[in-house]
């Protein structure tokens, strides 16, 4: 945000708001070019635990091609972005399924004992690792409550575009930034809709006529460990 | 008898000298580069560098310096006409980098076709 004068952030969010009708206003997600992310929007995920199935792995899948993670067939060291958590109350007998991945919260403890400044918050909230300073110490992995971080043990090839990763850095889910900042969905939501059963809702915290703003007012949503005073950007219903 | 040496000393040389010869510089798919030749040769790096970290920090996007657009303009077809990538001496970075003996961190992370 620095560097960004609050009469430029004004113009800015004129600027992304495209009137339609009277009344009825579309949020222009993408970006233009040359345009810094801004702390107008926050993206966030409202995840329904009652709509998601333990057999159901369509957003692991998706996350997993969309952002090229090999499967070196040793689970407890390969990267994973999003996994799926079982969950159940002895008490009733009621189980859930839980998607869980980086919670992208808003005072994020990755980045709080990050000693090179690699793990990072963007301006909308989005939390990184910027593996070009990242020297692999893997502290934000202890930090993390949410164990949503992996560490590249191996030497990669053939990664994605959007997605460099190599040996001895940590990396995590990006919330499909590259993706946010196309104006399009990230790979596991579009694939909750597609193949799932729509138990994802992606949208704009900040702005009260999104459709996830407007679900969370209507009925609330908890937050995964929402006793450590995170702010995650991500919301469950269910659980 | 020194001058005869010297003479076959300096002609060795020279003759090594030749032998190492000067990178040939694959041609680009586009017209133009981003910035002239010789802003090019010289601050590539630099450009790049700050490009990365407007990119991932900041979030700015459609900028002119990514390494992407790079590597699609510059990229070098193998005899099938898929583009080569940094393992093969023909790649576009290899070229120069080779020849200059520096290496590039760049691919470690990032897909070098």
């Amino acid at each position: 945000m620095t560097g960004l004068s609050r009469r430029g952030l004004l113009l800015g969010g004129a600027a992304l708001s495209l009137v339609l009708a009277p009344g009825l206003t579309l949020i222009a997600q993408a970006r233009p070019a040359g345009r810094p992310a801004s702390a107008a929007q926050r993206w966030g995920l409202l995840i329904d635990t009652a709509k998601c199935t333990a057999d159901c792995t369509a957003c692991v899948s998706a996350c997993k091609t969309e952002m090229g993670l090999p499967d070196h067939g040793r689970p407890a060291t390969d990267a994973q972005y999003l996994r799926k958590v079982s969950v159940g109350n002895p008490a009733n007998g009621v189980e859930r399924s839980v998607p869980v991945m980086c919670q992208h919260c808003a005072k994020p403890p990755c980045v709080d004992v990050c000693p090179t400044g690699a793990s990072m918050k963007r301006a909308d909230g989005v939390v990184l690792v910027d593996r070009h300073i990242c020297i692999g110490c893997r502290y934000c992995m202890m930090a993390c409550p949410y164990k949503a971080r992996s560490f590249a043990h191996e030497a990669q090839s053939g990664q994605r575009p959007h997605n460099p990763r190599g040996k001895g850095t940590v990396e995590g889910c990006t919330l499909c930034v590259h993706r946010i900042d196309a104006d399009r969905l990230p790979a596991c939501v579009e694939a909750c809709r597609a193949q799932g059963k729509g138990a994802m809702l992606f949208g704009d915290l900040h702005d009260p006529q999104s459709e996830i703003a407007r679900a969370l007012a209507a009925q609330p949503a908890t937050r995964l460990r929402a006793d450590l005073g995170l702010d995650p950007a991500l919301r469950y219903r269910g659980i | 008898m020194v001058r005869i040496l010297l003479a076959l000393l300096i002609g060795m040389s020279l003759g090594g000298l030749a032998l190492a010869a000067e990178p040939v510089i694959p041609k680009a798919k586009g017209e133009r580069c981003v910035e002239d030749s010789r802003t090019m040769r010289t601050s590539h790096m630099e450009l790049l560098k700050h490009q990365r970290d407007l990119t991932l920090r900041a979030g700015v996007r459609g900028t002119k310096h990514a390494l992407k657009d790079c590597l699609t303009c510059h990229a070098v077809p193998d005899a099938q006409g898929q583009p080569v990538g940094i393992e093969d001496q023909r790649h576009f970075c290899n070229v120069c980098h080779g020849y200059a003996a520096v290496r590039i961190d760049c691919f470690e992370c990032h897909v070098s076709k």
